[in-house]
């Protein structure tokens, strides 16, 4: 894309890092009243936690340090990370990585790809659908699907019994994973299919001309000339979904009540870290789990945007 | 690129393609068949929800999940919405809104001026603050939560709307979109025939910059109300009076309570209208606004 910038454009760009005048660079100080309101909330809402919650994390409180604030060095992290709870917590969120991230993505690009090559009415109006769940706040899609899966509400049993079959239990221990990776997958795959779309709309298409000339089919098109020309796409989206993943907290927690026992409060890191803080009031716990689940979200998303420097065009 | 020339380009291409495109009869029929199950799949819960929102409570355990039930209960569960608990889903409602607005409006705001000022004013410290801006579109805004609410509770914030409204303001993420929007969407050239002529440079923000900024400002702002009026962990971490809840968290109480098989508490059908007639608003502003989204949905993967 930002080969179509023009060049009167970027050529008058070294004209403003280059001011000639003393009013020209007395001009430039707007760009802090600019800036300041956003930089004014960063700091409160985003510098000031974070550091809090470090420096809360360093520190233990409660009936056995007399209700005073005591430094304990990296004990909360050294018990965190042995930590049955949260590290089970940690690897079922990575194994919802492994499998509802490439579903995602998936689901996306083969929707994204097929309206791509046809323009129909039913084209247009199948986008508008898929895209709608995005609309949807997770808790009510949740609890759309809690319904749906419900044995006494849902339909499961009426589609199921067509064909002679009795339906599962989506809400016992054994299926709650599929289950979830569902809500979360019709929730998404439409926001990430709207992007790549537009990616895709973007391509040139006298590329596919030349294509054709040396004789690929639709299937290779797709494979290879579209979905490499759109990798940087599909690089953010990989990156959203695995930062979503990670925190995973909405769907699980309104699940919870209607899948018995199947859900245990501190089934995602953030599930166990909002427990912590809001049944047990352990809020310097809670403070490093918060603090150490960011920091992996943050080295993980930063990892894969690494490996990917070359598609994603980051250096 | 500007959103507006990718959006006219496309109708463009769009008949282009289809005399470009190789896509045999077979293979169209194939590919319309696959949309049409895609469609089905996404579509079903909300009709599910449509159909369920006009059953009574028995009539949710009864017959056809699918299908309408003998009775049409619709206006009938919309009334008792106004009187369970005393019409209290309706200050839920108006609390959605307000959350929404000003968390969406405030973020936008804030998201156009430093977007913008980062895009075209070069002063010391630009680099340095878009690169900590750039990392903290990685910071899951979830692990805020908690230091958050310690924070407010310092503050004396917990429990007001504040504690909603203020945190929602942040957004990272609008701040990089209206960058890399405005660094090609407002010419240099533009604002320096305006300082040519005298204009003053926040009569150039408000005269010229913002018109230009137009489809970056709606994409902003719906994807920043969309996140305020979606968010759930928030809220429920820093709000306890009932009146202050959002829909959201509202519902997540209703439904918490029925499953818990509460006596009084079993009111499903309103669970079911509450959470069709929320979803509503938000459906209806994405169907209205389609042709500004789409384009704009698209600028963060824009490099």
């Amino acid at each position: 894309m930002s080969s179509r910038t023009s060049v009167g454009k970027s050529a008058a760009a070294p004209s403003a890092t280059r001011p000639t005048s003393k009013i020209a660079s007395r001009r430039q100080r707007w760009g802090y009243v600019y800036v300041a309101p956003f930089a004014a909330v960063f700091a409160v809402f985003l510098v000031l936690p974070l550091g809090y919650a470090l420096w809360m994390s360093l520190h233990n409180k409660g009936i056995a340090t007399a209700g005073r604030s005591v430094f304990v060095g990296a004990d909360n992290y050294v018990k965190a990370f042995t930590d049955p709870v949260f590290l089970e917590g940690l690897w079922r969120v990575l194994r919802f990585v492994l499998v509802m991230v490439p579903v995602q993505i998936v689901v996306a690009l083969v929707a994204a790809l097929l309206l791509d090559t046809l323009a129909t009415r039913l084209s247009r109006a199948t986008r508008l659908l898929i895209f709608v769940p995005y609309a949807i706040p997770a808790v009510i899609g949740a609890l759309m699907w809690g319904f749906l899966y419900s044995p006494r509400f849902g339909p499961a049993q009426d589609v199921f019994g067509l064909v002679g079959l009795a339906a599962p239990d989506f809400l016992s221990s054994a299926n709650i994973f599929g289950s979830l990776v569902n809500i979360v997958t019709w929730q998404w795959v439409g926001y990430y299919m709207i992007i790549i779309y537009a990616a895709l709309r973007s391509i040139d298409p006298s590329v596919y001309e030349a294509a054709v000339l040396d004789g690929a089919d639709g299937r290779q098109i797709a494979l290879r000339i579209k979905v490499p020309m759109i990798s940087s796409s599909m690089v953010m989206i990989v990156v959203f979904a695995l930062i979503g993943t990670l925190q995973f907290f909405t769907e699980p927690q309104v699940l919870r009540s209607s899948a018995q026992g199947a859900i245990p409060s501190d089934y995602t890191p953030n599930m166990y870290a909002f427990a912590t803080a809001f049944n047990y009031s352990q809020f310097n716990y809670a403070s490093t789990l918060a603090f150490s689940l960011g920091f992996l979200v943050f080295v993980g998303s930063y990892v894969f945007l690494f490996l990917t420097r070359k598609q994603s065009g980051l250096k | 690129m500007a959103t507006s020339t990718l959006l006219s380009r496309s109708r463009t291409d769009r008949a282009a393609r289809e005399t470009s495109a190789p896509v045999g009869q077979g293979r169209r029929l194939g590919s319309h068949v696959v949309l049409v199950l895609l469609a089905i799949y996404f579509v079903v819960p909300l009709w599910w929800l449509a159909v369920a929102s006009t059953k009574t409570n028995a009539g949710l355990f009864a017959g056809d999940a699918l299908w309408f039930g003998s009775d049409f209960a619709l206006w009938d569960n919309v009334t008792g919405l106004f009187t369970h608990q005393g019409g209290i889903y309706w200050t839920w409602f108006r609390n959605s809104f307000v959350y929404a607005i000003a968390g969406g409006v405030g973020a936008t705001a804030l998201s156009v001026l430093a977007g913008y000022g980062l895009a075209k004013y070069r002063f010391r410290g630009r680099s340095a603050f878009f690169a900590l801006l750039l990392g903290s579109v990685m910071v899951p805004m979830t692990a805020l939560v908690i230091p958050t609410f310690v924070l407010l509770s310092g503050m004396g914030l917990l429990n007001t709307m504040w504690a909603v409204i203020l945190p929602s303001l942040l957004s990272p993420v609008g701040v990089y979109l209206v960058r890399v929007y405005a660094q090609d969407a407002v010419p240099e050239e533009v604002l320096d025939a305006g300082r040519v002529d005298g204009a003053g440079e926040l009569r150039l923000f408000f005269q010229v910059v913002l018109p230009l900024l137009r489809p970056a400002i709606v994409t902003v702002l719906l994807l920043t109300t969309v996140a305020t009026w979606n968010n759930f962990f928030l809220p429920l971490a820093v709000l306890r009076d009932p009146n202050l809840l959002p829909v959201t968290v509202g519902i997540y109480n209703w439904q918490a309570l029925s499953n818990a098989g509460a006596g009084g508490e079993q009111v499903w059908n309103l669970i079911v209208t509450g959470s069709f007639l929320s979803v509503v608003p938000l459906v209806a502003a994405f169907l209205s606004l389609q042709r500004y989204w789409q384009g704009g949905l698209s600028l963060g993967s824009v490099r």
